[in-house]
């Protein structure tokens, strides 16, 4: 919490360049709660690359255990404890921070990728190739999202990696919606039917003229879906599907840490859910804010 | 597009999709990097027993000719025997499905009954205090790990107030002091037809815990799209024509508003189903309860596959057909999707 009062003091003392009033910009300075987001966000993912230098305890962060001070409670030496190994539990939140951010970022990247590729060959030709394409995407959205991400992941080895592909294997279809939905209105434009005419080749049609332009809201519902990606990722680890130990995951934490909740020792299991559940309404809060803010029937709403 | 036309259509895109989910759960089965027989007979087992036991699976056989057998095994209700406990999955399914079930319509409902009034009064105040701290509170409510909030509910109400039980169905001694009579699988519906009420209360009491967690994400998700399509619904004439001819305030948004408002809230019940399904293995794995989502997490955990194909599949198929029966319940009340105005048919 002090940390993100700093942050925000910073925040509020750099020097800000002229907004003009009612612009999109202006409307999300405004917006407290995303700027405390962001601001979050941005110390967290600092804290992460940085973690080998900010904590006292890196190789722990990696993994080392630390035998004799095991089951530590919270102290001026360890803020959050150590767990059963011995490990100071901040240093392993941190080194978290990376595996949790990298996974998210991965997931939302490809599957963007792929969903705006295939949602804008599937729009631009139509006909029978837009029908296979659809259908696919009919049959993947047919599954509850986190139960084939869970069977695939099972199947295949427990590695970051392998839940990193489960889970996107169930996240394009949905970029491929919009992306498609997207084409439909520019494929008429003029620019469009004047490289068609001029006799480029579709597939530069595709990516110089449709990509560019059906781009931005897919990067908005990618942002919105960063914080699912990274809770999604940590709910395959807590299962015992995600990175393999002695990676630090939060997910994973939790879990380890779950059966010495019954002999008091809170801290193992609850710090690194607290650090899960901070960074996802992070992100979900800016997230809504972007929403809230480029929609003009609802500007100016926010906190 | 005619009654009969959208009908017709939606059925046979349901049937594709069905033959589209068996042909997924077939093709990751073969990418299985494990030998299921290995698995089966354990590392222990001799060339010739695995060879053996490969026959009896069917998997020396070439594969259109396995995919053929495995639809038709899975028409005959036949989902094949767990790799690890032996039992087949069928029974096993039979027993715990309810359980979840239970647990999932009670969250649900719990879902419809909070979420639907704070929706409204979100809405109603657009923009006021209330409206901003529900805002935050349903972000909070998406963005919670559902596995963590069921552990620091337990922490809380087991282990400081002792107020609710640890985890599980039901207590053991209740169970063998008043068994209850089993006729749907639902212990609250059992237990109260037969007028059992101390394993009526014991039930509740161990549903609650695992209801509230498993409630948290669809409550928020209740707000955010009631209060999103009233918002919608109270800018409309006839809204206004409401308020000039002298209805209370109270009337117009319960009783005139909030029924097509409804209309989208409906659409994401099929979404809420299976976000409380699959969010059931999270949290049924945390309080102990015997159900579909713990079975799941057990098959995770010994990489037993046929049973994991099998609940997926047993999953999915119940997921496709809500999805039906809310599609048709849909254009039945609102034209605009028979006639194919949502697009996304």
């Amino acid at each position: 919490m002090a940390l993100m009062n700093t942050a925000k003091r910073l925040l509020n003392r750099l020097p800000v360049p002229e907004v003009k009033q009612g612009s999109t910009i202006w409307f999300f300075r405004r917006d407290r709660m995303a700027i405390i987001s962001l601001a979050f966000i941005i110390s967290l993912s600092a804290l992460a690359i940085f973690a080998p230098w900010v904590t006292p305890y890196p190789d722990q962060g990696r993994g080392e255990p630390n035998i004799l001070q095991k089951l530590q409670t919270p102290s001026l030496t360890h803020p959050m404890g150590t767990d059963s190994l011995g490990r100071d539990v901040l240093a392993r939140i941190l080194f978290g921070a990376r595996t949790s951010l990298v996974a998210g970022f991965i997931i939302v990247g490809a599957a963007v990728l792929i969903g705006t590729i295939s949602g804008a060959v599937a729009g631009y030709f139509g006909g029978w190739i837009d029908e296979v394409i659809m259908r696919v995407t009919d049959i993947f959205l047919a599954f509850p999202p986190l139960l084939l991400a869970m069977t695939v992941a099972a199947v295949l080895e427990p590695s970051l990696k392998n839940a990193i592909l489960a889970i996107t294997l169930t996240w394009w279809p949905w970029y491929t919606r919009l992306a498609r939905a997207q084409t439909l209105s520019v494929r008429e434009r003029d620019y469009v039917k004047a490289a068609h005419g001029m006799g480029v080749k579709n597939f530069t049609i595709i990516l110089r003229h449709i990509v560019p332009n059906i781009i931005t809201p897919i990067l908005v519902q990618g942002t919105l879906d960063l914080g699912a990606a990274i809770i999604t990722v940590s709910s395959l680890s807590f299962l015992g599907l995600g990175v393999p130990p002695p990676t630090a995951e939060w997910g994973a934490m939790v879990r380890e840490g779950r059966e010495y909740i019954q002999i008091g020792k809170w801290w193992i299991p609850s710090f690194p859910g607290l650090a899960l559940f901070l960074t996802t309404m992070a992100f979900n809060l800016l997230g809504d804010s972007i929403q809230v803010v480029t929609n003009p029937k609802t500007r100016g709403e926010t906190l | 597009m005619r009654r009969g036309e959208y009908l017709i259509r939606r059925l046979g895109l349901g049937i594709l999709v069905i033959i589209g989910v068996l042909m997924i759960t077939f093709i990751v089965s073969y990418i299985v990097p494990g030998d299921p027989a290995r698995l089966y007979l354990g590392s222990r087992a001799t060339p010739e027993k695995l060879a053996q036991a490969r026959h009896e699976l069917g998997l020396d056989q070439p594969l259109p000719l396995q995919f053929v057998s495995y639809i038709s095994r899975i028409l005959h209700g036949e989902l094949g025997i767990s790799l690890r406990t032996k039992r087949p999955i069928l029974e096993d399914i039979k027993i715990r499905l309810p359980a979840t079930l239970e647990l999932v319509i009670s969250s649900m409902m719990l879902a419809l009954l909070i979420g639907l009034p704070i929706g409204v009064l979100g809405a109603a105040r657009r923009g006021k205090t209330f409206d901003q701290v529900s805002r935050l509170v349903t972000i909070g409510g998406v963005s919670i790990p559902s596995f963590w909030l069921a552990l620091v509910l337990q922490l809380f109400f087991f282990l400081y107030l002792r107020w609710l039980p640890l985890g599980g169905r039901i207590s053991n001694e209740v169970l063998l002091a008043h068994p209850i009579q089993i006729r749907t699988g639902f212990y609250l519906i059992d237990a109260a037809i037969s007028g059992n009420w101390v394993a009526w209360w014991d039930a509740f009491v161990h549903l609650i815990l695992p209801v509230v967690v498993l409630a948290t994400y669809p409550i928020s998700l209740v707000v955010r799209m009631t209060r999103a399509s009233m918002i919608e619904v109270l800018s409309e004439t006839y809204i206004t024509a409401a308020r000039a001819s002298g209805l209370t305030e109270r009337e117009i948004l319960f009783k005139l508003a909030l029924k097509n408002a409804l209309i989208p809230t409906l659409t994401i019940m099929g979404l809420l189903f299976a976000y409380s399904i699959t969010g059931s293995v999270l949290v049924e794995v945390v309080f102990s309860f015997p159900g579909l989502g713990s079975y799941m997490a057990d098959a995770i955990l010994s990489t037993d596959i046929y049973v994991l194909f099998a609940v997926t599949m047993v999953v999915t198929l119940i997921y496709i057909s809500v999805n039906l029966v809310i599609d048709l319940i849909q254009a039945a009340i609102d034209p605009r999707v028979r006639l194919g105005e949502r697009g996304d048919v």
